[in-house]
């Protein structure tokens, strides 16, 4: 009684300030907190008519679907796991790399005329780089195929037809667009460097190798830590609407993940109860890999998520 | 030795400034081609006669897709979805983010929890759309508005823009008599112009660039965006000059992506620092 009174008295006293956050508090209720409470139509045979409350419950039945009758499940699951791996090994690096040479450069000028143009298809729009990937890559009439055709007269290549291409052009094209934007939280980062430190380390015969290595480098592991951290929390989404617009049925081999899998059944065929569970499926491992992450980067080191 | 060194040094200076004119190659290279290829013989590009420069220069790509009313319509709604987008927005988010900014707030911690939880863990696709139904907003523009209207990075953004403001100007103002409406309004926001800025044109630019909510929460053909007109071009390989008439269909290809893209490529060069300090303001918070 005492404890509501209370309560009632701070939320008259700063009345304005809390009416400034009700409709952002609002947002995240309907928007964010409601559809997690939907996840209970994962257990249910949800439908439209009779809602949340009224459908029937029948436990792990869709997860049992999924894991042992889907026939898809564990490529779906291996797809989904490769391309993120992919993605970790070969696009999680080349921002830092990238930020040493910008750092390294020495015109001023040019220096900044090679960051803005990296930059630039960071703007660039989903469909765009997927439209310009398909048009580039067409076997008929792909200025990619033209080129190679042109410079090794080979036979034109259906990339996007062929499974053993896909992860490479969708790493490939995921470094090209992020990559130069990538650099950013990592040039402020080495911005930060106190210049005395590489002062010194002259002074004591550090050539530049070793000024990258032992100044530069270290400067960055902070950032390096949180973003390795935040890439984990993603780490199950991959560039999921990409994938969307760049596969097909032919390379289903190596590109249908998990989450193009919910779309089509959940979106398409309207399998509501069935998507949501192989989709909490999805971002129950994403939240265990990036608490995991934390946990163990806080135990090693000062940086931390939280 | 020293001399070695320095040889050494100018090398990695030499390697660094020709990687670096590869790398301007690579990047800009598609951009060059696509508008090579919108502005040339429909024959000679997919024959591959193009592989920078234009040649034959035609715009009869561009006059086929300006007199194209779906392509207007899409621009249109593009339109209003992102202005719309962005001041609701910049309303709700800077609202949220300055009673989040007062450290004495009674429930400000409870608040900022709630919103950093969603970072971690989301409803998922499917729970999301099956609200978005339930609230009756498919096929409206408010399916999408309303969905992604606060990003909590852009919240955390602006709220540590706001605890960065010296508290006395709003005491001096409070003293006056100022309600915490009033003080939002008239002192806080005036001094928030940068991240104002920033947090709008993201938006922005996020919005003309989405397309993955028109994709499943609109099937009005009236109501689609931009995007979508894109996709239903460039992927799904809709024709756009009516039945059987091919004799346009890769410089259409072309001339489309540059109509999609043109608006960010030309306010790019003006807004590119505030997104440069958006990141940056964003990152040190992490």
């Amino acid at each position: 009684m005492m404890r509501l009174a209370r309560i009632g008295f701070v939320l008259k006293k700063h009345k304005a300030l809390y009416l400034l956050m009700l409709p952002g508090i609002l947002y995240y209720l309907i928007f964010k907190y409601a559809p997690m409470y939907g996840i209970i139509i994962a257990f249910q045979d949800y439908s439209v008519g009779r809602g949340i409350l009224g459908s029937k419950f029948v436990g792990l039945k869709h997860f049992i679907e999924f894991f042992y009758v889907t026939p898809d499940a564990w490529k779906l699951i291996r797809n989904t796991v490769m391309l993120n791996v992919y993605d970790l090994l070969f696009h999680f690096p080349t921002p830092i790399v990238l930020a040493i040479l910008f750092h390294e450069l020495k015109g001023k000028w040019f220096k900044r005329v090679v960051q803005n143009i990296s930059y630039l298809p960071h703007f660039l729009s989903t469909v765009v780089i997927a439209g310009i990937l398909v048009t580039f890559l067409s076997p008929t009439t792909g200025v990619i195929n033209h080129l190679l055709v042109k410079a090794f007269g080979i036979e034109p290549i259906m990339f996007l037809g062929l499974p053993e291409w896909f992860r490479t052009l969708y790493v490939g094209s995921e470094i090209w667009q992020k990559a130069g934007w990538g650099t950013i939280l990592y040039l402020a980062a080495i911005a930060g460097i106190d210049p005395m430190l590489y002062e010194a380390a002259k002074i004591d015969g550090a050539n530049r190798l070793q000024q990258i290595r032992h100044i530069t480098f270290v400067g960055m592991v902070p950032v390096m830590i949180i973003l390795f951290v935040l890439t984990l929390g993603n780490f199950m989404e991959a560039s999921f609407e990409k994938i969307l617009l760049i596969y097909n049925s032919m390379n289903y081999e190596t590109s249908d993940v998990i989450n193009t899998f919910v779309y089509r059944r959940g979106i398409l065929d309207a399998d509501f109860s069935f998507a949501t569970a192989v989709g909490l499926f999805q971002s129950a491992i994403g939240f265990v890999l990036v608490v995991a992450a934390n946990r163990i980067v806080r135990k090693y080191s000062a940086t931390s998520l939280w | 030795m020293n001399k070695q060194a320095s040889i050494a040094s100018r090398l990695f200076d030499a390697l660094n400034v020709i990687f670096m004119i590869l790398l301007m190659i690579v990047m800009i290279y598609p951009m060059v081609y696509v508008f090579s290829a919108s502005i040339s013989n429909n024959a000679l590009v997919a024959s591959g006669a193009v592989l920078l420069w234009p040649k034959d220069i035609k715009l009869i790509a561009y006059e086929q897709l300006l007199n194209n009313p779906d392509l207007w319509r899409s621009y249109w709604n593009t339109i209003r979805y992102t202005s719309l987008h962005t001041v609701l927005t910049l309303i709700a988010t800077s609202a949220m983010a300055y009673p989040l900014a007062k450290r004495w707030l009674p429930g400000r911690r409870l608040i900022l929890m709630m919103a950093a939880f969603t970072l971690l863990f989301s409803g998922g696709m499917i729970p999301t759309f099956i609200i978005v139904q339930q609230l009756g907003l498919l096929n409206t523009i408010w399916a999408i508005v309303l969905p992604s209207l606060i990003s909590t990075w852009h919240l955390f953004i602006m709220r540590t823009f706001f605890e960065a403001l010296p508290e006395e100007l709003e005491d001096a103002a409070a003293i006056d008599g100022c309600g915490s409406m009033q003080i939002l309004l008239r002192i806080v926001l005036p001094l928030s112009m940068p991240v104002l800025a920033t947090v709008g044109l993201f938006t922005a630019v996020n919005q003309w660039n989405a397309f993955f909510n028109a994709l499943i929460y609109l099937n009005d053909r009236d109501m689609y965006p931009l995007q979508i007109m894109l996709r239903n071009i460039l992927i799904a390989g809709t024709n756009v000059q009516g039945e059987g008439d091919l004799t346009h269909l890769e410089t259409l290809k072309y001339a489309m992506i540059i109509i999609g893209t043109l608006p960010i490529l030309c306010v790019y060069p003006f807004v590119q620092k505030y997104f440069v300090q958006g990141t940056m303001i964003g990152g040190i918070k992490g």
